[in-house]
């Protein structure tokens, strides 16, 4: 096999990477250049809207500089899970911004879109069959789960991917993909060893992720070898060491030794780590270990309710000594107030209160929860079917909470400090995750069509 | 007797997808991580009791290549759902900072 050299220029798109490092990547001559967009880290939101995390103009500007840098060396420019959820909505507002560039610069490109927003069609019809198969943890799942979900995508291998670079493009934007298919996609199709061509695609997907230090976001380069591949950051004044690569198979994922791709498991549990000089790494003995059955990752985002919040802090020791029966007091009393007031029932809304300061950031996992802080900060969000019902619930807990009282004094109080008026503020829909399931299906390609455009400028 | 913090590079937290955490704890020689994995401070038992998670839900290894230790856990609840309160599952690894580590 001959040398395939990957540029990752960074860990995300839009992140914003350093030009000086991505013209430093092309000068090494890569065969491919492959970029992530997207996540399901920031929460269900981007799914359950189809908007994006980063800003059109940041991503606009990584993007020019990739589409330029792979016109330039004639070379395939690889975009996966755009507009962060990877849904239609994401994949469109990519390709005109790819169009947008490409008039304005003057490029021309066959370029190819890889569609994975799912057909609910399908994925009952799947479901009847049995091939809808939950992984571990999964919330429970019917054909309820499919119709109430704003958008479900499922999660592509390279094999969609490379099918387009099979049928000519030089650009593909793919709408939700594993991190690793981009980046293993282009040296698989040119006979890397699977295992290794595996591995480096989980080093390259976070960009200089894999540095011993990485104050920005920025680049990797990955040489691949017959029985080895070597990674090194782009920017001079970064480094990789053994340790730093190794740790990367550590990153998000639960088993650093076993990680699962659709059509199987990358085996690094033998792998070996070594300097190939101070700021270069080679490493060896990654093993792709091919599964009985090709599966596909679904992500599905339904919409929870529509909130608004009120924040508010408490400095009182009496109140903060008895905080829970205060705060039950404030959830049963406002139910009342909310039924006498605006005839709206307690299982109609749902309240939920935070206390920073002692175990909002941990909730149920905080083994420090009975202590007592010198002052809380209070979070109270009211979840509403509609908009206008969970405003005015709002509204009026304001008020409710701000006077509730506490036996260890007689006459009004105002128990809360609100930093803002009005003290509620609207926050609009929120969305939950609702699957965590795999679908099998016939081949790699069933999920995701692609179609293709010559764009000219 | 030292604390897991004092002895760690870095001890971090994160989603692993929307369902599950995972934690890294990752040492910069082979001399605090040997002393920590021979310490038996850090096992499923602590791990269940310090997050109150049944130990068939807990994985954990040893990394010796990153010299790391490394567990993950099923999310109490997903990522972002209402009752959720930290979306990247950046800020659970409190609890692991101040644990004793017994030893020179």
């Amino acid at each position: 096999m001959p040398e395939i050299r990957v540029l990752s220029p960074c860990g995300v798109i839009g992140s914003g990477f350093p030009e000086g490092s991505l013209e430093r990547g092309l000068s090494l001559k890569p065969h491919v250049i492959a970029c992530d967009g997207g996540s399901t880290d920031n929460g269900p939101h981007s799914l359950g809207t189809g908007a994006p995390n980063f800003s059109r103009a940041a991503t606009k500007r990584d993007l020019r500089l990739l589409l330029r840098g792979g016109r330039r060396l004639g070379i395939p420019v690889i975009v996966g899970s755009c507009g962060t959820a990877g849904g239609d909505a994401g994949l469109a507002w990519m390709r005109d911004i790819c169009l947008e560039i490409a008039r304005e610069d003057g490029l021309a490109f066959p370029l190819a879109l890889v569609h994975s927003e799912q057909d609910k069609a399908y994925l009952r019809r799947r479901l009847r069959e049995g091939c809808i198969r939950p992984l571990d943890p999964a919330p429970p799942l019917d054909e309820g789960v499919l119709d109430r979900s704003a958008h479900i995508v499922g999660m592509m291998g390279d094999e969609p991917i490379a099918k387009c670079l099979d049928g000519g493009a030089e650009v593909v934007l793919a709408g939700r993909a594993s991190d690793t298919s981009l980046f293993a996609c282009h040296p698989v199709r040119l006979g890397a060893d699977r295992g290794l061509a595996w591995h480096a695609a989980k080093i390259l997907e976070c960009g200089a992720a894999c540095a011993v230090s990485r104050p920005r976001p920025d680049g990797v380069f990955c040489w691949l070898r017959d029985d080895h591949f070597v990674v090194e950051p782009l920017n001079p004044g970064m480094r990789c060491s053994p340790q730093s690569v190794a740790s990367h198979t550590l990153y998000e994922n639960t088993d650093p030794f076993h990680i699962t791709e659709p059509a199987g498991v990358l085996d690094t549990s033998r792998a070996t780590y070594a300097a190939e000089d101070d700021r270069a790494v080679r490493v060896q003995g990654s093993v792709f270990r091919p599964a009985e059955t090709y599966t596909v990752k679904l992500e599905g985002a339904e919409l929870a309710g529509y909130q608004s919040v009120i924040i508010g802090g408490v400095r009182d020791p009496y109140i903060l000594r008895r905080l829970d029966a205060w705060l039950d007091g404030i959830r049963e009393g406002f139910a009342g107030r909310a039924q006498e007031i605006l005839g709206v029932p307690d299982p109609q809304y749902r309240l939920f209160i935070r206390v920073f300061g002692r175990d909002a950031v941990m909730g149920p996992l905080e083994p420090r929860a009975g202590e007592i802080p010198h002052e809380a900060g209070l979070l109270f969000e009211v979840t509403a079917p509609a908009q206008e019902t969970a405003n005015a619930l709002a509204a009026t807990l304001a008020h409710f909470a701000l006077h509730y009282p506490i036996p260890e004094w007689s006459g009004l109080i105002s128990s809360l400090a609100f930093p803002f008026t009005p003290a509620e503020i609207e926050k609009g829909p929120v969305f939950r995750f609702n699957l965590n399931h795999v679908v099998v299906p016939d081949g790699p390609c069933e999920m995701f069509p692609a179609e293709t455009l010559e764009v000219k400028p | 007797m030292a604390t897991l913090g004092e002895l760690a590079k870095l001890i971090r937290s994160k989603n692993a997808g929307p369902f599950n955490l995972t934690f890294d704890i990752m040492f910069e020689t082979e001399e605090a991580y040997r002393r920590v994995v021979g310490s038996n401070a850090v096992t499923k038992e602590v791990i269940r009791r310090l997050y109150r998670v049944p130990e068939e839900k807990i994985l954990l290894v040893h990394h010796d290549a990153a010299r790391a230790i490394k567990v993950s856990i099923p999310r109490p609840v997903p990522s972002c759902d209402l009752e959720d309160g930290d979306c990247y599952g950046g800020q659970q690894y409190g609890p692991l900072v101040d644990l004793e580590i017994p030893g020179a």
